[in-house]
Order: structure tokens, then sequence, then C-alpha cells
């Protein structure tokens, strides 16, 4: 084991191995190389096409719901489609995109890479929870095109449990199938973080991205469990008629949505946590700046994954609940905001006199921090007792966590794919074009979903099919700015693809970055590094040089 | 891949023994995820026991506990020939690690096998809703049979759900005692054995729990 002397200082040490060497992609070559892969970048390559097939279906499925809201009585579909549309949306996003995305892309590919090791701690588990992933999307697709579901992503009782004719059963079944994968691959972040650190890579030397991860794995591990329960009795209900849920036969079916959201409030969090991973990683190389106050963002992280456990009925306050748990539950709601915002706050005191420079990541990234802070604080409004009873169910909440799922975690995993895709791929991809995803991206979110907080104030409900013609210029609004959106999804899409034929050869580094990832070549070798690095500091010692012009 | 180690030591990890901490590290992972998946059930049940304590009591004294406390006596003992199976693996043990690995499976399978008698004798009682149920029995009783169907459901999820981890337990445990016989486990390798012997005790703790919950909720004369 040999020590890199100073594995942090941009490029002093990389170990300048040719781009035509070996590496992971050109290791072995076929089908079944792929398919029966263990190496963690090859999963995640896996991952990252399965998931962002999903991201596409799901995308149509928001298309769809958007068109068909151009007009108050809905421009071109039954009302019983546009339950089924807007189900397969929610569940599609929520399950199978925005749950597993950066950490089974992102992190399955970096997490090893950034703590030295060469591989996560159980290879054929990773693997393994790959195939399951893929078991529960086919079982998914299957119920949405055979004829859908009417329920709602979150399937409420008694209407899952009683009066819907879909095939309630089989889509819960997919999701619980889904959710093991999520178990398996937060088990071996957790194990992996725990024991194949390199030498030198203390608790407090790792990545904020794998601090993240690590509390992303705790929820993923501890949450998911309830939710699988509470989809399993739903589907006893169904199928033996006993009233588990039913309050005519002694059922509680609010006991239903207090499992439902034990998983799916900190689910919020398995979404969002790994994002604000990546706002620190992108927002230090690109400020060169140490990122402001480490343990506090350490900490942040982790009191988000234990308070998050703890604020899931807040999504029940006008379900019937005794009046003191729900004080209880917006104190702790109001409790679970300062975490975030010292996190905000730290981001904000890094890019304080910083060497700022608005790269594509960087532009990602900043417009995450503007979208998740709105959205952060409409939370606020939302866990607030009174105003909650008037936006309750209304397009106000729609808004509100689009800002924080789509302004916060798509935009993020599209600042981080851009961040490491020359670490992926070896390629660079065209910088003016990703500036203009990314500002195209930012403001067709702003217009799609700003109307619908006004929407929402006013009175329109969620998830219904028809609305009084005076909402329509919003709706109109909302869904202009949703084609925008859709034009900034689909540019990423050409020209990375594009850049892995035609893309400048990336080098190992590129944006002068610190972190242990950038210290191999571009892809990696399959093993990950020629010697395990040996560190002696910290993650993010930046030099305050800009990063480099490769000629844009 | 690399093979300047021992054969059984994956290439990520430095030697045997890191390999070994980190699979028992994983178990112990997997089983706070177990915890959460019972802690659900358990939650749910909580909620109607305690909302009808009086037809979950009335139904609680219908279960067989002789069967319930004999079944009891059968899993804790198989943790005893588990630990003694892992205790042997340590040691190198070949003989007594097969021994007592398929000493463990059988207790196993005797508690199955009661467990399936004692699933047909409340099918004999009327104790299974839809299929066998006499709601005048309860009605006679003073409690709503609604809510005897409730707990006796959350009976078979609850015992159902355990009996599957069992299945799974015994198998794995038989496969072990294959590898054990082929003289696979040494004194530096046997992880395996340690792992799986961590999810049979949890399974072991499971029905500790089960046992009161299900079976002991209601007084009733012992004798009789």
């Amino acid at each position: 084991m040999s020590t890199i002397s100073a594995p942090f200082r941009p490029q002093s040490s990389v170990r300048q191995t040719p781009t035509a060497g070996e590496n992971y992609v050109n290791a072995a070559y076929g089908t079944r190389s792929w398919l029966l892969t263990t190496d963690h970048k090859r999963i995640a390559l896996l991952y990252l096409v399965s998931v962002s097939s999903m991201f596409i279906i799901g995308g149509l499925a928001a298309t769809l719901i958007r068109l068909n809201l151009l007009t108050p009585n809905g421009a071109f579909m039954t009302a019983d489609t546009y339950n089924k549309t807007f189900t397969a949306h929610g569940i599609i996003m929520v399950f199978y995109f925005l749950v597993p995305v950066i950490p089974s892309v992102l992190g399955n590919f970096l997490l090893p890479l950034m703590i030295g090791a060469r591989d996560l701690a159980f290879p054929r588990l990773n693997l393994a929870s790959w195939y399951i992933y893929m078991v529960g999307a086919a079982m998914i697709l299957w119920v949405i095109f055979s004829g859908g579901i009417d329920t709602g992503w979150t399937f409420y009782t008694p209407f899952s449990s009683k009066a819907s004719h879909t095939d309630v059963i089989p889509a819960m079944i997919a999701i619980a199938i889904a959710g093991f994968s999520s178990i398996f691959t937060g088990l071996n972040f957790i194990v992996t973080v725990h024991y194949l650190r390199a030498p030198g890579m203390t608790w407090f030397r790792l990545p904020l991205f794998v601090w993240s991860l690590y509390a992303t794995s705790l929820i993923l591990l501890l949450a998911t469990p309830v939710l699988t329960v509470a989809l399993f009795l739903v589907a006893v209900e169904r199928i033996f008629g006993i009233g588990i849920f039913d309050p005519a036969l002694g059922g509680d079916p609010v006991l239903f949505q207090h499992l439902f959201w034990f998983y799916s409030h900190p689910a919020v969090y398995i979404m969002v946590l790994p994002a604000m991973g990546i706002v620190s990683e992108v927002i230090t190389c690109f400020a060169r700046k140490n990122i402001f106050g480490y343990p506090f963002v350490v900490a942040a992280s982790l009191g988000i994954a234990v308070v998050g456990f703890l604020v899931w009925a807040h999504h029940m306050f006008v379900a019937g609940q005794s009046v003191y748990a729900a004080l209880v539950f917006s104190l702790l709601s109001y409790c679970v905001a300062i975490p975030s915002a010292i996190k905000v706050f730290n981001w904000t005191a890094t890019l304080y006199r910083g060497s700022i420079s608005f790269r594509t990541p960087m532009l990602y990234i900043l417009g995450f921090i503007g979208l998740f802070t709105l959205g952060g604080l409409t939370g606020l409004f939302l866990a607030a007792l009174g105003l909650n009873v008037h936006v309750h169910d209304t397009y106000f909440i729609i808004a509100h966590f689009h800002f924080i799922m789509v302004g916060g975690t798509v935009m993020a995993y599209m600042g981080g794919l851009h961040y490491w895709w020359p670490k992926i791929t070896g390629k660079l991809y065209p910088e003016s074009w990703g500036r203009i995803s990314a500002l195209l991206i930012f403001f067709g979110f702003l217009l799609t979903f700003l109307p619908q907080f006004v929407l929402g104030y006013l009175g329109m409900p969620r998830r219904y099919f028809a609305y009084p013609p005076e909402f329509q210029v919003l709706n109109v609004l909302s869904t202009a700015g949703a084609s925008i959106l859709a034009v900034g999804y689909a540019l990423p899409l050409t020209y990375l693809i594009w850049s892995l034929r035609y893309g400048p050869d990336a080098g190992p580094n590129p944006w002068e970055a610190t972190g242990l990832e950038w210290q191999t070549p571009s892809p990696p070798p399959t093993h990950n590094f020629a010697e395990i690095p040996v560190v002696d500091c910290g993650p993010y010692e930046y030099s305050g040089e800009e990063v480099p012009d490769h000629g844009h | 891949m690399a093979t300047d180690h021992a054969p059984a030591t994956w290439h990520h990890f430095d030697d045997l023994e890191h390999q070994q901490q980190t699979t028992l590290f994983g178990m112990w992972a997997f089983l706070a995820t177990e915890v959460l998946i019972f802690g659900g059930m358990f939650t749910a049940y909580t909620v109607y026991r305690m909302q009808y304590s009086a037809a979950f009591e009335a139904a609680s004294r219908h279960l067989n506990l002789w069967i319930g406390g004999i079944n009891t006596l059968v899993l804790l003992t198989s943790s005893l020939t588990m630990v003694l199976a892992v205790h042997a693996a340590r040691h190198g043990q070949r003989r007594a690690t097969t021994t007592q690995l398929l000493l463990t499976a059988a207790l196993g399978s005797v508690f199955l096998a009661l467990k399936a008698v004692e699933y047909y004798l409340d099918y004999r009682d009327n104790l299974v809703p839809l299929y066998a149920f006499d709601p005048a029995e309860w009605s006679a009783l003073n409690v709503r049979p609604q809510h005897v169907e409730l707990f006796l459901i959350f009976y078979y999820c609850l015992t159902g759900l355990h009996a599957v981890h069992l299945i799974i337990g015994i198998a794995v445990v038989l496969v072990l005692a294959v590898f054990a016989h082929r003289d696979y486990f040494t004194k530096e390798f046997h992880s395996p054995v340690e792992a799986w012997g961590l999810y049979w005790h949890f399974i072991d703790v499971v029905w500790v729990f089960l046992l009161p919950l299900l079976y002991l909720i209601g007084s009733r004369a012992i004798v009789g």
C-alpha cells in the first residue's frame, strides 16, 4: 500500500494513465458481461438506463395530465383515464424514479470511489437489487398498460381496499418489490461506509455526498418495510374482505394513512438528502472553497434523517386525528426545517468570497438552492395547522412538493450527472448546451409550478379532472411551462448521448476537483484504484485557483 | 480478479477477517429492516388490541396454548443448537457443526409441523374467518364477531409471516449443513454460520413477542 502524498491537491499526484488504458467499460464486452456484472460502476449504468426510462414514461404521463388540463372540462381524456394517468405518473415518479435515482445511479457509481474502496461490500447483492428493481418495474408497467389503477399513488383506504375495481394488488406487490431493491441498496451502502473506507478516511473526512447517502440509507432500511406492511394489509383486506381498514367492520382507515406516511414522509428525505449531498460536492468545486461548517452539514443530514421520522402525520391534519397529535406534528414539522435551513445557509456561506464559475453543474445546483428554498418555505406554510386546512389537497401542495422533488431532487441529480459525467464516461459534453438546458429547466419549472401555488390558494383541488373556467389562464401558463421543461429535459438526453461518441476526452480530473474519485482515470479501471489511496486531509481542500476552461 | 489473498476472500476486502466482520454487520443491518417489518404489524395489531380489548381477549382464549407453549420450547431449544453450531464452526469442528445445524433445522421443522396441526385445530374450532367461522358463537360472548375476525386475521398474518421466515431459515441452515459437511468452514472462515445464526435467533425473538401478544392477553385458567 503506497501513500499518495497529497491526494486532494489537484493534479499533483494523479496517476497519468493514458485514457486508452483498460477501464470498467472496455474490460469486457457483450450482453452477458453487463447482465452478470458485479462491478458497482456497471450496475450504476444499468440503473441509469432503467431509471431514465422510467423517468421518460412518468414524464409522458405528466405531459398527458398537463395537456388535458388545458381546458376546464378536460381536453381529450375521460375522467377515468385521467385518474389512471395521474396515478401512473405518481407511482412511477415516486417509487421508480425519485427514490432510487440518486442512490442507485450516482451513489452506486461514486460511493466506493469516494471512500477509496474497490467495490460495495456486497457486490452480488447489489446486482440482485437491480434485478429486483427490474421485476418491480416490469410489473408496474404491465399493470399500467393493461388497464391502469385509479387509487392515486397514496392508495388511501377504504377506496383502495373496497371501492376500486382496478388492479390494486398487483400494483402494490410491484411497489413492495421495488422497496426490497431500495432496502438492499441502503444496506449495502451502510455496511460499505462502515467497513470499506480507505486508510486515513476517517468519518469526518468523508465527502458530504457519502454522509448524505449514509443518512438516506438509514431511512431506506428503517422506513421501507413499514410501507410493505401497509400495502400487505390492504391486500389482505381486498382478498379476504376482513375490515382491517374498513370502519363498517371495525377497521380504521386512518391507521392506513399512519402506516403509509411513516414510510412516505421519510421517503421525501430519501429523495432530497442525496440531492443535498450533490450540492455540497458541486458547490465547493465551483466556488473553489472548503465547505462552510462541515460538521454542521453532517449533523444536519443525520438530523433530517432522524426528525424526518417524527413528522409523518402532518399529511393527515384533516383526516380526523386528535388536535393534540396535530399540534405536536405541526411543531415537529417546523423543527425539521431547521437542519434544512442550516444546509442552505452553509452553502450560501461557502459561496461567499469564492471564485465562482458558472459551469453547467453549478447552474443546476444554484437552481436547486433557489427552488429548494422556495419549496421548503412553502412547506412551513403547510406545517401551520390553520393554513393547512385552507390549502389541504389543493394545487398548493402539488406545487410545494414538486418544488422539493423536481426543483430539488431532479435539479441536483441533473447537476450531479453533469458534474460526474466526465468521470463516468471519460467524455466532456458541450458546455454551452449544458448551460442552456440548465436555464430552460429552471425557468420552465418556475413557469409550470408558480401558477399552481396561486391555483391552490384560490381553491383548485388536486386530482380533479375539471375546474371552473376562471382557472384556465393559470392552467394554460402551467402547461406552457411544462413544454419548456420537456425541452429542457430532452436536451441533455440528446447531447449526453452525443458526447459518448463525439465528446472530447475529459482526462482524469477536468474540474480539478479534490475528491478521491478524481484521483483515478476516467472512466475508472475495474478495480477503481491501482493502489488504494491513503487519505491525510479533508475532502474539500481547494486552493482557490479557478476551474480550468476546456476551450469553451 | 486479484488472487494474492485467501481463496474465499473477495477482492475488495483486506483479508478474511475483514470480510467476515462485514458479513456480520450486513446481517445486523438486515435484521434492523426485519424489526421494522414486524414492528409495523405489531403496531397495527396493538391499535386494535387497545380498541377492542374484550373481543381480542376472548378470541385469544380460544387459541391453543398447549401447542403455542410447546412450540416456544422447541424454538428456544433450536436457538441453543444454533449457538452450539456457531461455537463448533468457530473451533473448526466439522462433524459437530454439521450435526448441530441438522438438529437446528429439525427443531425448526418440528415447530412448523406443530404449527400446521395447530392451524388445523383452529379450523376445526371455527377460528378461520370466511371459511370456518360462527358469528353467533361470539355474539353469545357479547363481543362483535367482526372484531374477533380482526384478531384472527392478525393472528394468521403474524404467525404466517413468522413461519415464512422460519421456512427460509430452515432451507438456509440445511444448505449450511451441506457446506459444513464438505468441510467448507474453517477456524478462520465461518461467517455464514454466524450471520445466519443471528437470523435464526431473530426468528426466535419474534416468536417470544408473538406468544404473549397472541396467546396470553386474555387471562385463563391454565388447567382446563
